[in-house]
């Protein structure tokens, strides 16, 4: 846990504080996330936590124990810093450059190469390719993914990352994103992460700091700084569009009906034909025995037919994942142009269906300002 | 792969072009009574070389072991106050030639192999102190800061980061340096300190162009090999991920 009282932080030469009296506490195991424009003291703040710079005033704590006293050294071995510049060693390869603390705490050689293995497969780049390359033999992109290597090499408790993915493409930051968030979960670091980009912001962070020339605007989950932005300027930072980011927070499972009405493989068509016609609906899921999702019949299909419904359903063409956020379900949805898609899970058992109608609802439930009545939506909107 | 082949052709090229400036400096320096005069004394002259390498060797050594430091030091941060002040004042005492600089020193060490080497140690020294100011200063501070974040002490951020990455160059002011002293060493004769300077003044002052090309072109010789020597030696210390025009 990284504890922050009213830091503040002057620069010589300078009236202004560049960092004005935050206080903030990143609970253990959590991301934060630093973010506001560009000058508003991101940097600086995480730079007194590994005291690269000194404090004007205020207190850190880690774990309880306050910094002041503690040796720098022993505390920045203990912190790992992608910086925001990169800054690789060109005099080193690849394989130097990530071992460079593993080295300073005296890893034997087998370690090294091991974990330099394991990190290099972790950010998707191949070892044998890599290890022995030059800085200046990398892409912009690769490189950053190095200096997030690096970072991580001797395993610390604590890392503070200054837009550590902002050199990387936007399909590639994603995978980078999902794999780092894997990785949080099982190892459960305590990271201080600055980013320019609200989408980033939400996706990584259990909790977000927004910064504004050096104050503190707003300090909260996702959830609440898009449902209930504190003041207009939050409610600008995030964007008039804030309840469609919403949809990258929520999954399918969030906002899918469960319990669809289906019928077995093993029902009589004609059985069928008649209760949809009853109850006025214009297809219908079937599935095998233990829920497996089969497809769908309509009513067109099931007319005139003799035999079990099983003989005439039609696979889907789109499933979806309850895992999956809403925004790719969506993009789903526009992107096949279906009303409604069904959440399987990966064995193919029927979990729920999720349709537009209740994405609009979603994002509608956004702009009450009060947010958080999820109960509403999954009981909600009738399917098919 | 495309590198080397186009080095080992214009290799190939200087190779001859050598190899017909001797044949010409041959002809020519027989005239002169070069060869013969070689030819009667390679003794004399083996010993004078030897003097002359060992003169050069040893004040370089010491100029480089004062040199570095001196850079070193002066690129610290409390010395940065004083930093171009300091150079200011050595690169004016380099427009003193530098045979003032060995009467200067024989006023005060007298006669002998100790007033030259001296000489040659303080000569040599402004190229070694400059380029190391030059290049450790030079260095791009976010690398400086990665290394401090990471948990280096100043000691391993100086040997590992900023002297590795300040290697060309420094070596390129030890590279001055030498050259440099292989030719003022000629001097040191003149305060009885040995070296070819010996067979270089006496041709001269006896108009013996024999005796004097004797000294003159090993003297060369030296100051080109050390020249390659030390261009090489930058390939084998600097590190590949570090390039330059090599
Ligand atoms: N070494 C320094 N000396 C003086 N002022 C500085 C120094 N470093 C930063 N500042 C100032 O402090 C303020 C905050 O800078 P900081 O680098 O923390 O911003 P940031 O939020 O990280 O911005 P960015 O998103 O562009 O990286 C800026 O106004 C900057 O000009
Ligand atoms: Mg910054």
């Amino acid at each position: 846990m990284i504890e922050l009282e009213r830091l503040t932080k002057i620069y010589p030469g300078s009236t202004i504080p560049a960092v004005d009296s935050v206080s903030l506490h990143v609970n253990k195991g959590e991301i934060c996330i630093l973010i506001g424009s560009s000058g508003c003291g991101k940097t600086t703040l995480m730079r007194m936590i590994n005291r690269l710079e000194p404090i004007t005033s205020g207190t850190i704590k880690i774990n309880g124990k306050d910094l002041t006293p503690m040796d720098v050294i022993e505390l920045r071995r203990s912190i790992g810093y992608a910086i925001q510049q990169i800054g690789l060693f060109p005099h080193m390869t690849v394989f130097e450059n990530i071992t460079v603390v593993p080295k300073l705490l005296g890893w034997d050689k087998k370690r090294m190469s091991e974990r330099v293995d394991e990190l290099l497969t972790m950010i998707n780049m191949d070892p044998a390719i890599y290890r022995e390359r030059y800085p200046r033999e990398l892409s912009g992109g690769q490189a950053q993914r190095i200096g997030v290597a690096r970072a991580m090499a001797a395993n610390p408790p604590v890392m503070l990352m200054d837009e550590p993915f902002g050199a990387i493409d936007p399909i590639n930051r994603e995978v980078l994103q999902d794999e780092f968030l894997k990785i949080q979960e099982k190892l459960k670091k305590t990271i201080v992460f600055v980013t320019h980009d609200i989408h980033e912001a939400v996706k990584m962070g259990d909790r977000i700091a927004l910064l504004d020339a050096g104050n503190l605007i707003q300090y909260a989950t996702p959830e609440e700084l898009l449902t209930q932005p504190k003041n207009q300027f939050v409610k600008d930072f995030v964007g008039a569009d804030r309840a469609l980011k919403r949809l990258d927070l929520l999954k399918v499972s969030d906002a899918m009906m469960k319990n669809p009405v289906r019928c077995s493989t093993e029902d009589a068509s004609e059985k069928i034909l008649e209760r949809m016609i009853e109850k006025d609906l214009h297809y219908l899921l079937v599935t095998a025995p233990g829920s497996r999702l089969v497809g769908y019949v309509n009513v067109d299909m099931l007319r005139g037919h003799k035999g079990v419904v099983g003989d005439v359903a039609r696979p889907m063409s789109v499933t979806v994942r309850p895992s999956q956020n809403l925004k790719d379900a969506l993009s789903k949805m526009l992107t096949y142009d279906i009303g409604i898609v069904v959440a399987v899970d990966d064995d193919g058992i029927l979990q729920g269906v999720l349709n537009s109608k209740t994405l609009v609802s979603v994002v509608g439930e956004t702009y009450d300002e009060h947010g958080g009545h999820w109960g509403k939506i999954t009981t909600g909107g009738r399917i098919l | 792969m495309k590198r080397e082949q186009t080095t080992s052709r214009t290799g190939r090229f200087w190779m001859m072009v050598a190899m017909l400036l001797t044949f010409m400096a041959g002809i020519y320096s027989e005239r002169l009574g070069f060869l013969q005069f070689t030819m009667d004394n390679p003794e004399e002259i083996w010993i004078l070389f030897v003097e002359h390498v060992q003169l050069v060797l040893i004040s370089s050594a010491i100029s480089i072991s004062i040199g570095v430091p001196m850079g070193i030091l002066l690129t610290r941060g409390f010395m940065r106050k004083y930093r171009d002040w300091i150079l200011n004042i050595l690169g004016i005492c380099q427009t003193v030639p530098s045979l003032a600089v060995i009467a200067i020193a024989m006023t005060y060490l007298g006669i002998g192999k100790k007033t030259a080497i001296f000489a040659l140690v303080v000569y040599g020294l402004l190229p070694i102190i400059r380029n190391s100011v030059a290049g450790l200063a030079g260095i791009n501070p976010v690398i400086l800061d990665a290394g401090r974040g990471m948990g280096m002490r100043p000691a391993q951020l100086l040997f590992r980061v900023e002297l590795p990455n300040a290697m060309y160059i420094i070596l390129t002011g030890i590279r001055t340096s030498t050259v440099i002293n292989v030719g003022t060493a000629a001097m040191s004769f003149l305060v009885g300190g040995g070296g070819l300077g010996d067979l270089i003044f006496s041709g001269i002052a006896m108009v013996d162009a024999g005796y004097m090309l004797a000294g003159a072109v090993p003297t060369a010789a030296l100051a080109i090999f050390m020249n390659w020597f030390i261009g090489k030696m930058e390939g084998w210390i600097v590190s590949d991920g570090l390039v330059y025009d090599r």
